[in-house]
């Protein structure tokens, strides 16, 4: 370990310059419009203040903006999760189908272009779940049609009537979809053409009634697929079912080998558009129900944010006056040390967001946070009222800070474990707000560990050093 | 200052804390939100003040969509409507219909939970605070193992247990008669608020026992009691003023902080100021009396 507190210093002044960086502001735009009077001309300038922190960034490529990322509960938006009902699938291939239906929603939730969105998995015996954060999303109808919908397209016709083979390729009439026999017949079969073999859907409108609907364009395999089946089916129907629902009955009146169809039904440009998407993702694997939802508009978060933030920095500079009044110039020590130790914080949450593991803010997570600057003082405390007394015993100040240091260790060590035993728990049993209270908390519990024992140390070392300075200098 | 004389006027101050809390809570039970019953709560911001009427007409819309167990919570422009699950189709009916009642309203929050994410959570977070202790006693009689006779690491664990039991009571206690007569509810964050008190009620009683253990080490022929109350004393300060660099902070966002953690702050502040006083008045006259009952059971023999 770096014993010389002068290397020390410097790395936490870099570290220090470093975080300030990653915490400042962006450049900010300045624009003034005026008039300038007598030449009565319209002043306009743009100027661009302030100046970039990341340009030493940028030979590294980085090209990063920091920023926290919000929860939920902060940013308005919707969190959803849904139970896979797995009954259909057999056991082993049970841990493929929940990812296969996560990667599916994913690509509907992007197709349809929402930002940000949180997709995660969660298995707990034969329990199979999906929970899906929409920042932003504040119409739960939409994204519950979006996403839960199987979409799981199938074309249907009519089977050769009473033929052994027909009969064994055919579903079992109490398993035709709605709407099969009112359109087909007492007798359907679905052919081989799914939603696997589409190419590409979108919304079209049609000539002559503006109406929209949905186009089907059609792999090569698919194509040909389905020119067999218009072939075939001349002058019949063919039903085109939607998740066990007819939604179009054409009667084929030539064969199409152009591979397009097209399902008119009764759509609004909303609903084809939803469609589209969801054909387009790809058809869930395993149907979706809701065990939970929540809707959160973003102004009930914003207004707590502000006064809580408020709150804290209140807090900060209580905890400041109280800590000088009681240690004096420690005290000073001790309070650069927390603001060392509360940008740095920041700074991990900020930079945490450029991995996939971003820690995300929420209220009580925030609230946490300024917990943990409550508690970061704590081991600071311990260390000063241990060096008063060995001071009261009589040693000097160097010997006294040191074995303040030292001593108070185990008992900082020990209370810190007991936190982070419970933040760990905390997260692991936790739902999604709890899971970052937790992370706040444990962060925080070990930043504040290294803030009050190295920052703290080294201060007060290269300003009381003395004897221990120079006696580590000879060892060098 | 002799602490450990008056330890069973200390004792008669804790009990006087939680017996009526612990009434409350087998009386009355706690006031579960929907994190734990599963149901549906709206969130309603309207313009103006809301009265009887307001509420009433509510009331009526809720019963024409056949919604059960409804209650309405009024607070200046606010009103929460807590309910059993309603579906999308009956919540977009209701807020159609509000609207041709209101005009303009603004809905804060929609939030429905099932029955079985419910009582899950239920069983997470009283298994989530079993764990907790139980990881802490490992932890402390793990670390205090080395400490000398008469004190055993295993009474320290379990001292330090009962401090920790005795802050979640009072906590639950209080919070069962807020649910009661102010209908305050309990929520997943009163959980997480119950767990920061057990880490930092420990984190406390560390410090006196720390101290503890390292007297006995100096001061090994003195008799228990005064070893022990002799550690408090030289801990006092040091207890309090970690004590109150938290309490300073969560008493700023009590007063200045934001509505919706109100009472995760308060939660927190009971359970801090109940974890100061148990670490000093309650552990450790607890490790004196378990050794005095050991020493009569000795010379009983």
């Amino acid at each position: 370990m770096i014993r010389n507190p002068r290397t020390l210093f410097f790395i936490i002044i870099a570290l220090t310059i470093i975080v300030l960086c990653v915490n400042l502001p962006q450049v900010t735009t300045l624009s003034i419009h005026s008039k300038i009077p007598l030449v009565n001309k319209k002043v306009d300038i743009q100027k661009t203040v302030g100046f970039n922190p990341y340009f030493f960034l940028k030979p590294l490529g980085a090209n990063a903006s920091f920023g926290f990322k919000k929860g939920l509960d902060l940013e308005g938006g919707t969190s959803i999760t849904f139970k896979a009902d797995m009954k259909n699938i057999p056991q082993d291939r049970r841990d493929d189908a929940l990812v296969a239906a996560k990667s599916v929603i994913e690509t509907r939730i992007n197709l349809f272009g929402v930002a940000e969105p949180v997709v995660q998995t969660a298995v707990s015996t034969n329990d199979y779940r999906i929970i899906v954060d929409l920042p932003g999303v504040t119409d739960v109808n939409k994204a519950v049609n979006l996403i839960g919908t199987t979409a799981q397209l199938s074309f249907w016709e009519q089977a050769a009537s009473a033929s052994a083979e027909a009969l064994s390729q055919t579903a079992s009439p109490s398993a035709y979809p709605k709407g099969i026999v009112q359109t087909i017949g007492e007798v359907a079969k679905p052919t081989d053409l799914t939603g696997n073999d589409l190419q590409q859907t979108s919304v079209v409108f049609d000539p002559n009634t503006g109406k929209p609907q949905v186009q089907l364009n059609f792999t090569s395999d698919g194509a040909k697929k389905f020119a067999d089946i218009t072939k075939r089916n001349i002058n019949k129907i063919v039903a085109i079912v939607l998740d066990n629902q007819v939604v179009e009955a054409p009667r084929v009146s030539q064969a199409i080998l152009t591979g397009n169809a097209v399902i008119t039904g009764n759509f609004t440009p909303e609903s084809a558009r939803t469609l589209a998407t969801e054909l387009n993702a790809g058809a869930l694997p395993v149907p979706l129900s809701i065990l939970e939802q929540h809707v959160i508009g973003p102004t009930l978060g914003s207004e707590s944010l502000q006064k809580t933030l408020f709150a804290g920095i209140l807090g900060f500079i209580i905890i400041i006056v109280f800590m000088c009044v009681l240690y004096g110039r420690l005290g000073i020590i001790a309070s650069v040390a927390l603001c060392i130790y509360t940008l740095l914080t920041l700074a991990i949450f900020k930079v945490s967001t450029l991995t996939p593991y971003g820690i995300t803010l929420t209220l009580s997570g925030i609230a946490g946070f300024i917990l943990s600057i409550g508690m970061a003082v704590d081991a600071n405390i311990l260390i000063f009222e241990r060096t008063k007394e060995e001071l009261r015993r009589g040693r000097t100040k160097p010997i006294a800070i040191e074995l303040g240091f030292s001593r108070a260790w185990e008992s900082i060590r020990d209370s810190n474990i007991a936190t982070l035993i419970t933040s760990t728990i905390l997260y692991m049993f936790g739902t999604g707000l709890v899971k970052g209270f937790a992370l706040v908390l444990a962060i925080g519990v070990l930043i504040s560990m290294f803030s009050a024992i190295i920052v703290t140390r080294t201060f007060v070392r290269l300003i009381y050093g003395g004897d221990s300075l120079k006696r580590e200098v000879r060892h060098s | 200052m002799n602490i450990i004389g008056k330890k069973y006027w200390y004792f008669a101050i804790s009990l006087f804390v939680l017996v009526p809390g612990l009434i409350a809570l087998f009386l009355f039970g706690l006031n579960r939100s929907i994190d734990f019953s599963g149901g549906s709560r709206i969130t309603l911001t309207f313009k103006s003040r809301i009265f009887k009427e307001t509420t009433k007409t509510i009331q009526k819309e809720l019963t024409k969509e056949q919604v059960k167990d409804v209650s309405l919570q009024a607070s200046g422009n606010t009103v929460i409507v807590r309910s059993s699950p309603i579906t999308e189709a009956q919540h977009a009916t209701l807020l159609q219909d509000l609207h041709k009642d209101f005009g303009a309203f603004r809905e804060d929050a929609f939030e429905t939970i099932g029955p079985i994410i419910g009582s899950e959570t239920t069983i997470n977070a009283l298994k989530a605070i079993v764990v907790a202790s139980i990881l802490i006693i490992l932890y402390i009689a793990w670390s205090f193992r080395k400490v000398p006779r008469p004190a055993s690491s295993v009474r320290f664990g379990v001292c330090a247990i009962l401090a920790l039991v005795h802050d979640v009571l009072v906590v639950v206690g209080i919070f069962a008669i807020l649910g009661h007569f102010f209908r305050i509810e309990v929520d997943s964050l009163f959980v997480t608020a119950l767990l920061t008190v057990i880490g930092f009620s420990v984190h406390d009683t560390i410090v006196v026992f720390d101290r503890i253990r390292e007297n006995l080490r100096r001061m090994g022929g003195m008799p228990f009691d005064q070893v022990v109350n002799a550690s408090i004393l030289q801990t006092l300060d040091r207890s309090l003023n970690t004590s109150l660099t938290v309490l300073l902070v969560l008493l700023a966002m009590l007063l200045f902080g934001g509505e919706s953690i109100r009472w995760f702050i308060i939660a927190l502040l009971i359970g801090i100021v109940s974890g100061t006083y148990s670490s000093i008045f309650n552990a450790s006259p607890l490790l004196v009396l378990w050794h005095e009952l050991s020493l009569k059971r000795k010379k009983n023999i």
